[in-house]
């Protein structure tokens, strides 16, 4: 699957910018490129924009500022019906007075289908989502699960290339939502069709998604593969918002060659990072820490940075522990240890080394 | 209780009382509390609204007043056989009723009674209840006829005759333009006093006109309430509910005062020279003139039932129309507009049945051919007192309204209507 957008996006944001109220912006210059087959997914948290990009794509609101572009041809002036675009809704608006069957054939009878094409087309997606016999019944008569299928099967009924969903699985319970989930990944793998797709949940978006972009506030904050954004944020925001991640504040001390730093944390501790966010000395940062990167007790030598910390709290889950600890005059510092055999044991209140690997832990900017 | 043990086999709560009684002590005791919470406007209900309905269908077909006048002569005139003329003994205890009921003034009652179904016989009565008090003796029969010859009609025994059973259908005939001959017979009534169907037609003719124009006037409006941002809609919303904060009066004679001949619009369209002087328009006083005061004053209750259904339609079934490839237009027939017909239904179904009763406005700006059937039920009830008639008028209207709620019902279905 295309990870980096090709010379020919199927979809492109030129530098987009959406104002409601003539004072705010809720979309700064979106630039965005998607290409063809591809599964982005549009992340953040609720009111960052995420609704409003969709809705510009899908020509229910105009950009204020900007282009947008759909096979290389500019959809400004391009009324909604002409675009050919599928969408599914948040609450799927699923017509109530007709059939699953009338409301998969609407948008073959708007396009003038013969009604035996159409009523073999219609056949064909609802056994594509696996409800070959429920054609006849009223939206209000399915359960949720079975709703959300028919409006993806409505979405796909027509043969879109490009298919908007705009939190898809939001109302569905959590493991009918991951069941869906792997569903809708293996339709998108199926037919081939390029799907966008928001949600506010992290876990869906690395689950499913080719690329992500992270929302903030109207900008972009990071668009990077699943793996990328997880391992390599760029900045403290993605850092925070995918996963968990320890947050030691201090001061660029030192900076090399090899892409590194030196930062000095309270008490006066001084540790090395990536450096990803900084420049130059003297300014302050915000390092990131994944919690299952960390080591307790490491052997001595095997990693650069080692402190001391106080355990606070261990919590048994199951597959691992999770270990809180002061350290530094932090003492929301996590480290997961796996539940592994003969894993070593730990006391609360005792203290014990925290040792990580510099390319680890993060450098960012202070927000 | 007896039944309160358990007998074996039975579920038992832990005291031992089996648990269905258990249950049904429980249910009674909130039944009885739900009845009791109901009970007031139970009983209002029963004398405000089911007593006066059960009184207005009983004297549509009940009217005693000629058996009452006529207790002496009722009996006999019964056996009379309605060849010729009653025998002497009938005409004896005739004129006895004729001198009670001239002192009791009972007797112009039933004379009037009498006069609906045989029209110019009620002086017959007057004139005989005066003169007869100075006949001391019979034979009476010959007295009578010289008092007032009509006596000798025996059409005019026929009708009493008939009038005598205090149950009738002669107000029903009435009321669809029809009455008993003398002779018993059912026939139209003749042309000029043909007035009732035609009173019918119109009231159901206007009450469909102002039905359609309340839609077609209200559901923009409705539209624009459920679609507008809060601050517009709002407003709106008070300008729709304003009429309802005034009183009916006073809307109805601000029409009066615009569009009388002389009244705002006509002067303004002479002003700007749209009409001549001599060519102002007559839109009022007559059924223009209630159709449009009508319109106006049931224009809510057309609005509010089609917003509170519109409220309810999410701005995304319109949006995903339009993502599957249809145009505005067609979004809007195939999805908007059939997701308001519970709305349309309700609204119509209100204002219609509000429009065949209305009274005042048509009273007061109708004129002579802007008036309805309540209009002629007013009449019945106060000038004419013919309230035997007035009641089988209304209740032919009341059966007219009930059978439109079970077609409304058979269509639709009341639970899909929403009066919001
Ligand atoms: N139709 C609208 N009119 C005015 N403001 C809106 C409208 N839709 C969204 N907004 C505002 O725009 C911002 C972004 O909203 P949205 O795109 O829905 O965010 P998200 O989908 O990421 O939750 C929010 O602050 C929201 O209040
Ligand atoms: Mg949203």
């Amino acid at each position: 699957m295309a990870v980096t957008a090709s010379d020919k996006p199927m979809v492109r944001f030129d530098g987009v910018q959406k104002s409601y109220d003539g004072e705010t912006l809720v979309v700064k210059d979106l630039n965005l490129d998607i290409a063809e087959g591809e599964f982005v997914t549009m992340l953040g948290p609720s009111g960052s924009g995420k609704t409003t990009c969709l809705m510009m794509l899908a020509g229910f609101e105009p950009a204020t500022h900007g282009e947008i572009f759909l096979n290389g041809t500019p959809i400004n002036n391009v009324a909604p019906h002409k675009r050919g675009i599928g969408m599914v809704f948040q609450n799927y608006a699923l017509f109530p007075h007709m059939t699953v069957s009338e409301n998969l054939a609407f948008p073959l009878s708007v396009r003038g289908m013969s009604k035996a094409e159409q009523a073999e087309k219609v056949k064909r997606t609802l056994e594509m989502v696996e409800l070959p016999q429920f054609g006849d019944r009223r939206p209000a008569q399915l359960s949720g699960g079975q709703q959300q299928r028919v409006a993806v099967a409505r979405a796909l009924v027509f043969e879109p290339d490009l298919i908007l969903m705009d939190e898809p699985l939001g109302a569905l319970d959590k493991q009918l939502r991951e069941q869906m989930q792997y569903e809708i990944k293996h339709i998108h793998e199926n037919l081939g069709v390029t799907v966008v797709y928001v949600t506010h949940d992290q876990s869906e978006a690395l689950t499913m998604s080719d690329r992500i972009a992270v929302f903030e506030d109207g900008v972009i904050q990071q668009i990077s593969t699943p793996d990328d954004l997880y391992e390599k944020p760029q900045n403290s925001f993605v850092a925070h918002f995918i996963g968990e991640n320890n947050r030691l504040l201090g001061e660029v001390v030192e900076t090399s060659d090899d892409g590194n730093c030196k930062v000095k944390i309270e008490g006066g501790h001084v540790v090395s990072a990536a450096a990803v966010n900084v420049s130059a000395v003297g300014e302050r940062t915000m390092m990131s820490l994944r919690p299952e990167r960390v080591e307790i007790n490491p052997d001595e030598g095997s990693v650069p940075n080692v402190l001391e910390g106080t355990i606070k709290e261990l919590i048994y889950l199951g597959d691992h522990i999770r270990t809180r600890l002061e350290v530094a005059g932090h003492d929301d510092f996590i480290v997961k240890l796996p539940n592994t055999y003969g894993h070593k044991s730990l006391e609360e209140g005792s203290t014990a080394m925290v040792g990580w690997h510099t390319e680890d832990c993060r450098a960012l900017d202070v927000n | 209780m007896s039944d309160t043990t358990a007998s074996p086999g039975q579920i038992t709560a832990s005291d031992g009382m089996s648990l269905k009684a258990k249950l049904a002590k429980a249910t009674r005791r909130s039944k009885i509390k739900a009845l009791l919470m109901v009970a007031p406007l139970g009983i209002f209900v029963l004398i405000s609204f089911l007593v006066p309905i059960a009184m207005m269908l009983t004297r549509s077909v009940y009217d005693p007043v000629v058996s009452e006048t006529f207790i002496n002569a009722g009996p006999l005139l019964a056996r009379w056989d309605g060849k010729g003329l009653p025998s002497e003994p009938v005409w004896e205890a005739f004129a006895k009723d004729l001198k009670i009921g001239k002192k009791n003034k009972t007797i112009g009652r039933a004379a009037t009674r009498i006069n609906f179904d045989l029209p110019g016989s009620r002086s017959v009565f007057t004139k005989t209840a005066r003169k007869i008090k100075r006949v001391k003796t019979g034979p009476y029969k010959e007295a009578m006829l010289k008092i007032d010859k009509r006596w000798s009609n025996p059409e005019l025994w026929m009708t009493i005759k008939r009038k005598l059973s205090p149950i009738t259908a002669g107000f029903y005939l009435n009321a669809i333009d029809m009455k008993y001959t003398g002779t018993g017979e059912i026939v139209s009534q003749p042309d000029q006093r043909q007035i009732y169907i035609m009173l019918f037609k119109r009231t159901l003719w206007l009450s469909f006109l102002v039905t359609v124009f309340t839609i077609i006037l209200g559901y923009p409006v409705s539209y624009l309430l459920a679609t507008l941002p809060m601050r517009y809609s709002n407003l709106l919303m008070i300008m729709v509910l304003l009429p309802f904060w005034t009183s009916l009066l006073v809307r109805t004679t601000s029409w009066i005062a615009l569009l009388q001949k002389q009244g705002v619009i006509n002067d303004l369209a002479v002003w700007l020279h749209i009409i001549s002087d001599e060519n102002r328009l007559q839109m009022m006083f007559n059924s223009t003139g209630t159709l449009i005061a009508m319109t106006h004053i049931l224009l809510p209750f057309m609005i509010l039932p089609l917003y509170s259904v519109m409220k309810t339609i999410p701005p995304s079934y319109m949006r995903a129309a339009r993502s599957l490839g249809a145009d505005q237009f067609t979004a809007y027939i195939r999805v908007y507009l059939p997701q308001t017909l519970p709305g349309i239904g309700a609204g119509s179904i209100l204002v219609f049945i509000l429009a065949i009763g209305y009274y005042i406005t048509p009273a007061l700006v109708g004129g002579q051919d802007g008036q309805l059937i309540s209009n002629i039920i007013a009449y019945h009830m106060q000038k004419s007192l013919n309230w035997g008639l007035a009641a089988a008028l209304s209740s032919i209207l009341l059966a007219g309204v009930l059978a439109l709620y079970w077609l409304y019902n058979k269509l639709v279905g009341i639970d899909n209507m929403s009066l919001g």
